[in-house]
């Protein structure tokens, strides 16, 4: 027997979708349902991606405000952005394959990723505080880079790279979108059968191992799966910084459990709601102008302190 | 019988505990003592493998520790620590509950509910088994980790301090408790204590250490002694009898 919330979540997301498909639809119907398709798939598999990266980064880090975009992976995705345009020019920026450039991307984020979790971890004694301390450091050192560069090349190269530097859902890939959701399928297969040992987890390490969790193991298994989560949505659509925070928050007070098994599948199904709802308000409401992020992190923004506020987050 | 063999621990350059070596008796309350810094901890979170021990050797009933399976050295000892943080918001009934992973491995059978509600019986919980954690108080809190332990089955139970926060009344029931459990249900008991007064009358076994190494052990009665306690804590405490049970005098400095 589901869980009545999670089926109204689920409900409600099979209604934002097929109200998205279908709005103002009245010629070439089937050019514009494939588009449409395609965009919105990308919508839900970032939205999942980052609800459920999210919420286990909380968990592995004991900190219900910090989001997996705090270890400065969109700094790194800014990096090797502004790197190719800088060393390779725009036009042949403009040139790298579709895939490869998804490809490059994932590959060095997921590099990034695994050195810092195994030598700095290993070097501090498995402190995951101090190992995300290390990670803000790296982000800012990344960004520094990139702004340099930036203020080095010409302003009409500049204005290639501002196109993505935020989150962009237009042109998504079919074979990257393809490539995405069965990675995504696969890891939520492993996380259906390991969310239980993350409610132990969530006691904190020296808990968890005087109950016989393999603590140090798990938790390098959950930072690499949270680094590919974040690194593939990334790749796919570019950086989004706030929304992880604003659906852990909502997942947790709209559940009140401490169950994993509740809490990942409603923060991915909140998620990709309100990136839907979004995009769809984006484009009919506010005619394509400004993007969605920036719309996401206002409106989520002002939602979020009035929770904060009337004390419905804790 | 937990066997420490010439263990040594460093933090650092500072040595935590140089070549100890001591047994851990079976089946009695064991009062783990000795002046802040002595190293109690440190033993303790090695003995339970929360730190890997670098130098020696530590076996439980002659298996070296380290050769047990996480999942198995749970079911054989359960540990109650200082730090009590938890950060995810659960209620006093899902803590305790959590004390039966080992057996279950998140599948709870019916025998686990039986053993999750006796542990709440045990250490009156009932009234507040509903409520979150951020919202009972620290002796309230301590009762329920000390349940979550009790609810795991072991044989060999770790405390770290666990009268941290109890008032007189719940101090008092637990030591008499835990005794019952070593008396009775053959549990052995492993406890860090500063109350001196409750080592002495709540233990069957006490080891004594000071600046990681061992200052004395043995049978409570036999070696809790005025001059033992005395050079142990470098201040004057005088064991004295009152009726036919021993009684720690240390306040007499007002």
């Amino acid at each position: 027997m589901p869980n009545k919330r999670i089926l109204f979540l689920f409900i409600f997301l099979i209604c934002t979708l097929a109200f998205f498909l279908t709005w103002n639809l009245s010629t070439h119907v089937s050019l514009i349902l494939k588009l449409r398709a395609v965009k919105l798939g990308g919508l839900v598999f970032v939205g999942m991606a980052i609800g459920v990266s999210t919420i286990l980064f909380q968990t592995i880090s004991y900190n219900r405000i910090l989001t997996p975009s705090i270890m400065g992976f969109d700094a790194i995705y800014l990096f090797i952005q502004t790197s190719l345009v800088f060393f390779l020019s725009s036009l042949s920026y403009a040139q790298i394959p579709g895939h490869l450039l998804f490809m490059i991307n994932m590959g060095l984020m997921l590099l990034f990723a695994v050195i810092l979790f195994t030598f700095v971890l290993r070097a501090t004694r498995q402190d995951i505080q101090l190992m995300i301390l290390v990670g803000i450091v790296f982000g800012m050192l990344f960004r520094s880079f990139a702004t340099l560069m930036q203020r080095l090349i010409d302003p009409s190269e500049f204005a290639v790279l501002q196109s993505v530097m935020f989150a962009q859902f237009g042109s998504i890939d079919e074979s990257e979108l393809f490539l995405a959701t069965v990675m995504l399928l696969l890891l939520g297969i492993w996380l259906i059968k390991n969310c239980q040992i993350l409610d132990v987890m969530a006691l904190g390490r020296s808990k968890a191992r005087s109950l016989g969790v393999n603590y140090d193991q798990m938790q390098f298994k959950i930072l690499a799966l949270i680094s590919i989560l974040v690194s593939v949505s990334t790749a796919l659509v570019g950086p989004i910084v706030f929304l992880g925070l604003l659906v852990s928050a909502l997942a947790h007070s709209f559940m009140r459990s401490h169950l994993h098994a509740l809490l990942l599948p409603a923060a991915a199904l909140i998620s990709a709601i309100i990136l839907v709802l979004g995009q769809a308000s984006f484009e009919h409401i506010l005619k394509l102008q400004s993007t969605l992020i920036v719309v996401i992190e206002f409106f989520g923004g002002l939602f979020f302190l009035a929770l904060l506020s009337k004390g419905k987050i804790k | 019988m937990i066997s420490i063999r010439n263990v040594s621990h460093k933090y650092g350059s500072q040595n935590i505990l140089s070549d100890l070596s001591v047994d851990f008796p079976k089946g009695k309350v064991t009062a783990l003592i000795g002046p802040n810094g002595a190293g109690k901890s440190t033993l303790l979170s090695l003995i339970s493998r929360q730190t890997d021990l670098k130098s020696g050797q530590i076996t439980l009933d002659d298996v070296n520790i380290n050769d047990f399976k996480p999942k198995d050295l749970a079911l054989r000892m359960a540990l109650v620590t200082q730090q009590n943080g938890v950060e995810s918001r659960l209620r006093v009934r899902d803590l305790v509950g959590f004390g039966r992973w080992p057996q279950h491995q998140g599948r709870p059978c019916a025998e686990d509910h039986i053993i999750i509600d006796q542990a709440i019986q045990k250490f009156e919980l009932e009234d507040i088994s509903t409520r979150f954690l951020d919202e009972i108080s620290g002796g309230q809190k301590q009762r329920a980790f000390i349940a979550m332990a009790y609810a795991q089955t072991t044989d060999w139970l770790l405390l770290d301090e666990p009268l941290n926060n109890l008032d007189i009344r719940h101090a008092k029931t637990l030591i008499q408790y835990l005794r019952k459990l070593a008396h009775y249900d053959q549990k052995s008991i492993i406890m860090v204590i500063h109350d001196i007064n409750y080592a002495i009358s709540g233990s069957d076994h006490i080891i004594a250490l000071k600046n990681g190494k061992l200052s004395f052990c043995g049978q409570t009665e036999e070696v809790a002694t005025s001059n033992s306690l005395s050079s142990l804590y470098e201040t004057s405490i005088d064991v004295v009898k009152h009726g036919d049970r021993a009684f720690a005098y240390h306040h007499n400095a007002i």
